[in-house]
């Protein structure tokens, strides 16, 4: 293969991923309610309606709540988790760690069918802390990999030379752990966050008929037929999404967030 | 990871998240496991009990259809998206650190999408007023534009689209590891550069690339919403079926023992990747 068929690839595949976003970033542009492509009598009045819907703003606030808090959640508790495993490699800190990691790797249905009948159990169905939990416990995946990952790359002679100085463990926790894996704590957040705010089935599963996400919205919507508000909507989504994914790649070294072990030595 | 200094931390730090996770993780799996052997109250939810009637319901051939369904979509899409990923994650890897930074953003925010956003963009696009309906019947290949959506097709694209950006993502890290210049020696050596892919990348990566199929199947395994947007009924998955027995037709025992069943499967091939990763290793 050449450079240029190299190329001409990936941008295919690019576009073929691109497509059904600009279809409906067009749709959102329909000056009629109409879902046509290319968008006719252009206008911007869907994105204006949408602020002014009450029954699209309640679902956004939810879902901000939502996303906000599980986030934070579930990067507290990553944070001890993951120092745990990193400073012991016992049997104990691996059975945490897969733990950890579980509820992400599996089908999102079968959390979501465990959290309902918790939540059944524990009487707290429907209500909106039942989905900042359950959320929270399935994003701390995310903050536990990118903060073990912060972990992993700090020079341990820095610690050595602390605990020489004389540093108590709580010392070196403060100011020389904690400096060094804030900017993967940050990243741990806001790819908790972005999730969450985009997570159905959990939500629905958990409180879907009291606690209205945008999410549950969108598709309690498409039942009652396609508006431009759900392209507003979903263009929201996508570009809140580019924008934190971007920040990230801006800021910090998103290839070797993901796992790429050459880049940037 | 760097040999860390030991340690660094106290031991209690570590009974917050272990507590929170038994609660909120582990007792739910319990709940779950005890409710698939409960007896169905009809119209409210269960009662304790110990039967196996929600799981001798799998042996039947309105069961066997759904899992065949699932599996055939699922292997479909991995299959794919594998094929698919793994050319595009080798050239990934060798463009500039910033060309890559930017496509994996692309890549990361297409995943991160909700599947409802996904269903509905694809189901526009699949439409007879929007998108690819449009574009034939412009381009003259059809008469008039026509709708795509429901269909097996429109569910297997949507299964692709989901799967793609994730195939990437887990091929990444193994592919990013492989030395460039092995490709390059065997070019030197008078390899046409797709023999040297062919004879040398592939087989190289041949355990990252099975691992990933397997990861991508249980990833599209948990393929909820699509379906019900993309599919017509007889393309309901198992995790379909899941949310609606326990949603709308209130029978939450067998949606747990369908739930069960996923699980097992799930961790099962999860398993069979974890002990490939350590075969290579070895």
């Amino acid at each position: 293969m050449t450079r240029g068929v190299q190329i001409a690839y990936v941008l295919a595949i690019l576009a073929l991923l691109a497509a059904p976003i600009v279809v409906i970033a067009g749709v959102s542009l329909n000056g009629q309610q109409s879902l046509r492509f290319p968008p006719q009598e252009l206008s911007l009045r869907w994105y204006g309606a949408l602020f002014g819907a009450a029954d699209w703003m309640g679902p956004l606030r939810n879902s901000l709540v939502i996303a906000a808090t599980s986030a934070l959640l579930a990067v507290t508790v990553a944070l001890p988790l993951a120092l745990h495993v990193w400073s012991r490699d016992t049997w104990v800190s691996r059975a945490l760690y897969t733990l950890g990691v579980a509820p992400f790797m599996l089908p999102p249905v079968i959390s979501a069918l465990g959290f309902l009948v918790f939540w059944v159990s524990a009487g707290l169905y429907g209500q909106i802390w039942a989905t900042i939990i359950s959320h929270g416990v399935f994003l701390v995946t995310l903050p536990l990999v990118t903060i073990s990952l912060g972990l992993a790359g700090i020079d341990r002679t820095l610690v050595e030379a602390a605990r020489t100085m004389g540093a108590t463990q709580g010392q070196i926790l403060r100011t020389v752990i904690l400096p060094l894996i804030v900017p993967y704590m940050i990243s741990g957040y806001a790819f908790a966050f972005v999730l969450s705010l985009n997570e159905y089935i959990i939500a629905y599963m958990v409180a879907g008929f009291t606690v209205e996400t945008l999410p549950i919205k969108i598709f309690n919507s498409l039942r009652y037929g396609y508006t431009p508000i759900m392209g507003v909507v979903s263009v929201m989504f996508i570009a809140l999404a580019v924008l934190v994914f971007g920040l990230i790649g801006k800021f910090g070294n998103l290839p070797r967030l993901l796992g790429a072990d050459r880049i940037g030595d | 990871m760097s040999a860390p200094p030991e340690k660094t931390t106290p031991g209690w730090l570590a009974a917050l998240p272990a507590a929170w996770l038994a609660v909120f993780f582990l007792i739910p799996f319990a709940i779950m496991l005890s409710v698939s052997v409960a007896h169905r109250v009809p119209g409210g939810f269960f009662e304790p009990g110990f039967e196996m009637g929600s799981y001798l319901r799998f042996v039947s051939v309105f069961f066997g259809q759904i899992l065949l369904t699932s599996i055939l979509f699922s292997a479909a899409a991995a299959v794919i998206c594998v094929t698919l990923a793994f050319p595009f994650t080798v050239i990934l890897t060798r463009l500039s650190g910033r060309a890559q930074t930017v496509v994996l953003v692309v890549l990361l925010a297409v995943l991160s999408l909700s599947e409802v956003i996904i269903g509905f963009a694809l189901s526009t696009l699949l439409s007879q007023t929007a998108g690819v309906g449009n574009l034939l019947a412009w381009l003259g290949l059809i008469e008039q534009s026509r709708a795509f959506t429901p269909s097996f097709f429109a569910l297997l694209v949507g299964m692709c689209y989901l799967g793609l950006p994730y195939a990437v993502l887990v091929l990444y890290p193994p592919v990013s590891r492989l030395d460039p210049e092995l490709g390059e020696a065997a070019r030197m050596m008078g390899a046409a550069p797709f023999t040297a892919f062919r004879t040398v990348t592939v087989p190289l990566l041949r355990t990252p690339i099975f691992g990933a199929l397997i990861l991508v199947f249980v990833f599209t395994l948990g393929v909820y919403l699509l379906p019900q947007v993309l599919g017509r009924p007889q393309h309901w998955t198992l995790s379909v079926h899941i949310t609606d027995q326990a949603i709308f037709q209130s029978n939450l025992p067998f949606a747990a023992a369908m739930a069960v069943l996923l699980l097992l499967v799930s961790l099962a091939m999860v398993g069979l990747t974890l002990l490939l990763g350590r075969g290579a290793r070895a």
